[in-house]
């Protein structure tokens, strides 16, 4: 069972990211629980959302503490919310952040990746929410859902032109990604 | 970036009896209200609340915004709490003291309706606020008595189909000796009335317009200016009742279409099919037409 | 059809299906997404009802009593606070026996304020005169809503489907939603046994004095004894149906063998099956046995089944202030006191007011009862924030 975190400030997409990955999950034969951790409505309180993805059925019900993959929607919550606790040894923290990972200083063995995702949301979709650019390189560096299975989801769930924006921000975050693993 | 001074701090951090740290949206309408309120009644106040967005964003233990005592028990039962406060310091002959009650839509005009007409109805000596966002925004914007015709929320989602109920009105049906109506864009006005209502013996209404940015679906940064809308096309009347006598109605020069004020807000973008608006838009026009006519705006 | 579904959306559409024609609820946190749901099928045409915005969940309660009497098949959905303050309807409705399906979207009760989960709400009501049913996941807590309206419709008997605010209501996992024609050969029309219509003059509610009274709750306890049959059955029916196990009064894990059983119920038990597998593999024995109907309470089909048991371990968040566990004193009562005196029965409160419930903290729960019964003790309790004074 792969267990995921998402962290980000309300007005975010925090929820649809959880919910966007375990339905592609879902498309892909898998087993998935999303769900969030939050109270009551309100715009750009610190949020959590968990995913859980495994090839039997998912049972479990605490919240995620010892998560293999990090998604950080707000690269300023890690100065105030402990977002890096529980992450495995050798996970992967994926964060919302227009610096590279040696910039941020932050001190864990696993794998620190970042892509600025409010730049390519207010670019491509024309408000500063990231969540499918953070979907787009979360499924590129990990494989665990494919980008097919999220572009559909994206689809159905947002009819119109806000699904088309995002699916195509989805596919440019996969494309830097991809460029990058190419160059390294 | 301007330095602040320990004095400037000192004096800044001593004037607001409703603190910042609370954690309400940016632009919230209802923590602008609040703070105004509180300031202009003072430190001599108890507040008591209703539960809502102002109850979840002000009290969350350990940080509440307060700086003066308040309480919090249920949704529908503020007034009654409150007159029960006011029996206690009478019963005890301690006070003077500012009793405030808080309620959103649904703690003043709906759940909590029984009790606010009880506390009209004795006569306590209790000024009752309400913040009015015209739904139910701290579960997610579901219908109230206050939503507006055509307005969408989740349990209106082809828009609401009733009016607005007049509870200013019904305040003074109830022959309280103060009612008013105001909203958070003139503080001056709004300070004014709460120490005006303060200064009377008996129940005591105040109805603030309060725009709800998630709610109504518009940028934080437009509160201000929807409230002078609301104001300028006539859908939300400024006006006093003192003893029963309506007085100082704010008058408008110049009155907007409602249209300007209906096009800003998300909730009502079902009203405009390409531009053009439906029928409903008349009727809303009617609805403003009629509080000009009635308030000789 | 399998879909990836939030719980509440589930609830929603598998309430529509069984073609409520009124439905009048309140909303409050975390039971909005039902409302809001149902709200749009019928505002949009899907769902031929009459929804009835109301101004509290009294107003709501009495709306759905005022309904069903009148031969509607009525909805509605609350939890915690809501609960609460329509309490009075809520025996009103049991006592008048009206078939109301209600879904309880478990949240803790104030004060202080708490929006998340525990049990305390649906326990508060438990001696109205209510079967209460208790969702382990989002599939069954859709299920039981198809058999939540069959069982009450059967014996009059009005029925709460409870499900975990917020650990299950806005969890988004897989619930196969079956379709209209799968539901209505399931849950056939309503047919009342009694309605306020002018062709049959009878009255609901009358004044009863002590000569009658006592009689009306002798029958009422004694046909909700008697609904375990119902409730039994139309699980049955329904595995038949739809072709997965759902419902009825209690379902066991791993019981074979184990030295330890845990009771629980609602979606806690997702976790304790997890815990149990890890510890099975650990070479111990740890079972479980969970409780779907709580009212009526199962007694002879939970002393069955441990009857052989010598440590059981109640785990329930919700608690009888100045007393204790809720679920473990009906589960202590199931045994008779004669009989095997090694037996232990401890006691944990865990989870109140949404406090996050680990499989950590539940082994460590399992390992101190295999050495020592516990007359009552909490999981997860942070002694650092309650000073001495305090208690």
């Amino acid at each position: 069972m792969i267990e995921i975190r998402i962290h980000g400030r309300g007005g975010q997409g925090n929820v649809a990211a959880a919910e966007l990955l375990a339905i592609a999950a879902f498309k892909d034969g898998k087993f998935a629980q999303a769900f969030p951790s939050f109270g009551a409505e309100r715009v750009g309180a610190p949020v959590m959302a968990f995913v859980r993805i495994d090839d039997k059925k998912i049972r479990l019900r605490e919240e995620v503490r010892f998560p293999d993959y990090l998604i950080v929607q707000d690269q300023y919550l890690l100065d105030t919310v402990p977002v890096l606790d529980g992450l495995k040894p050798n996970g992967m923290v994926l964060i919302n952040a227009d610096k590279r990972p040696e910039e941020l200083g932050l001190k864990t063995t696993a794998t620190v990746e970042t892509i600025p995702g409010t730049e390519i949301a207010i670019e491509i979709i024309g408000r500063p929410i990231p969540n499918a650019i953070m979907i787009g390189a979360f499924c590129s560096l990990t494989g665990l859902v494919s980008l097919e299975a999220v572009q559909q989801a994206i689809m159905e769930k947002f009819p119109g032109s806000v699904g088309k924006n995002n699916v195509a921000a989805l596919e440019r975050a996969h494309e830097i990604i991809q460029k990058r693993k190419e160059h390294a | 970036m301007i330095e602040l001074s320990q004095e400037d701090l000192n004096r800044v951090e001593k004037k607001n009896l409703f603190a910042s740290g609370h954690r309400a949206c940016g632009g919230c309408g209802q923590a602008l209200a609040a703070r105004l309120v509180v300031d202009a009644a003072g430190e001599n106040t108890i507040a008591l609340m209703a539960t809502g967005c102002l109850e979840i964003f002000s009290t969350p233990y350990p940080d509440p915004s307060w700086r003066i005592p308040f309480l919090h028990s249920l949704f529908e039962n503020c007034a009654a709490v409150a007159s029960g406060v006011e029996a206690a310091y009478k019963a005890l002959k301690k006070g003077p003291v500012n009793i405030i009650a808080q309620g959103g839509d649904g703690g003043t005009a709906d759940i909590g309706f029984q009790c606010i007409s009880g506390m009209f109805e004795r006569g306590h000596n209790v000024l009752y606020v309400c913040y009015d966002n015209e739904a139910y925004m701290n579960t997610g914007v579901q219908r109230s008595s206050f939503t507006p015709l055509g307005a969408r929320t989740t349990t209106t989602p082809m828009g609401n189909r009733t009016r607005k109920k007049d509870l200013p009105q019904i305040a003074v049906d109830h022959r309280i000796p103060y009612v008013a109506t105001a909203t958070v864009d003139d503080y001056r006005d709004l300070q004014r009335k709460v120490k005006t209502a303060l200064s009377i013996e008996g129940p005591k209404y105040l109805h603030i317009l309060a725009p709800c940015p998630l709610g109504w679906g518009h940028p934080g940064d437009m509160t201000v200016m929807l409230c002078r809308l609301a104001k300028d096309t006539g859908l939300f009347p400024v006006f006093e009742v003192l003893h029963g006598k309506l007085m100082n109605v704010l008058k408008v020069p110049i009155k907007k279409p409602v249209e300007d004020y209906l096009k800003l807000q998300n909730r009502f973008r079902h009203l405009f099919k390409k531009g053009v608006p439906t029928a409903t838009v008349a009727e809303i026009q009617e609805i403003a037409d009629q509080n000009i006519e009635r308030f000789n705006i | 059809m399998l879909k990836q579904i939030e719980g509440s959306h589930a609830v929603a559409e598998v309430v529509a299906l069984c073609r409520p024609h009124v439905i009048s609820a309140y909303p409050i946190t975390p039971q909005t997404h039902i409302v809001e749901d149902l709200a749009g099928l019928v505002g949009e045409g899907h769902l031929e009802a009459e929804f009835v915005n109301v101004e509290s969940e009294f107003a709501a309660a009495s709306v759905v009593l005022g309904a069903s009497a009148a031969g509607a098949r009525a909805y509605t959905t609350t939890t915690s606070q809501g609960l609460l303050l329509m309490n009075e309807v809520i025996y009103c409705i049991a006592g008048m026996r009206l078939p109301i399906v209600m879904t309880c979207a478990n949240r803790a009760i104030s004060a202080p304020l708490n929006i998340w989960n525990d049990q305390q709400d649906s326990m508060t009501v438990r001696d109205a005169g209510w079967i209460q049913l208790f969702a382990e996941d989002n599939q069954e807590a859709a299920d039981l809503h198809m058999q939540a309206f069959k069982i009450a419709e059967q014996i009059s008997v009005p029925v709460m489907v409870c499900m975990d605010g917020f650990i299950l209501t806005h969890a988004f996992e897989p619930v196969d939603i079956p379709d209209q024609k799968e539901v209505d050969d399931f849950l056939p029309p309503f047919q009342p046994k009694a309605m306020l219509d002018p062709r049959w003059p009878r009255g609901m509610g009358l004044y009863a004095d002590p000569r009658f009274y006592m009689e009306t709750r002798y029958i009422l306890h004694r046909t909700l004894e008697k609904s375990t049959e119902a409730i039994k059955q139309v699980s049955a029916d329904f595995a038949k149906a739809f072709g997965r196990e759902s419902g009825g009064l209690i379902k066991t894990y791993n019981l074979e063998g184990a030295d330890v059983v845990i009771v629980s119920l609602g979606s806690v038990v997702g976790t304790i099956k997890d815990l149990i597998d890890q510890m099975r593999e650990e070479g111990k024995k740890v079972g479980l046995l969970q409780i779907t109907s709580y009212r009526p309470f199962p007694r002879k089909e939970l002393y069955d089944a441990l009857r052989d048991k010598m440590k059981i371990v109640v785990l329930e968040k919700c608690i009888s202030l100045g007393r204790g566990g809720i679920l473990a004193t009906d589960v202590r009562w199931s045994f008779p006191r004669a009989e095997k005196k090694d037996r232990a029965i401890s006691s944990f409160i865990g989870g109140l007011g949404g406090k996050n419930i680990t499989q950590d903290e539940l082994r460590l729960m399992v390992e101190r009862v295999e050495k020592e019964p516990v007359e009552l003790d909490f999981i997860g309790l942070n002694k650092e924030i309650i000073a001495e004074r305090d208690l």
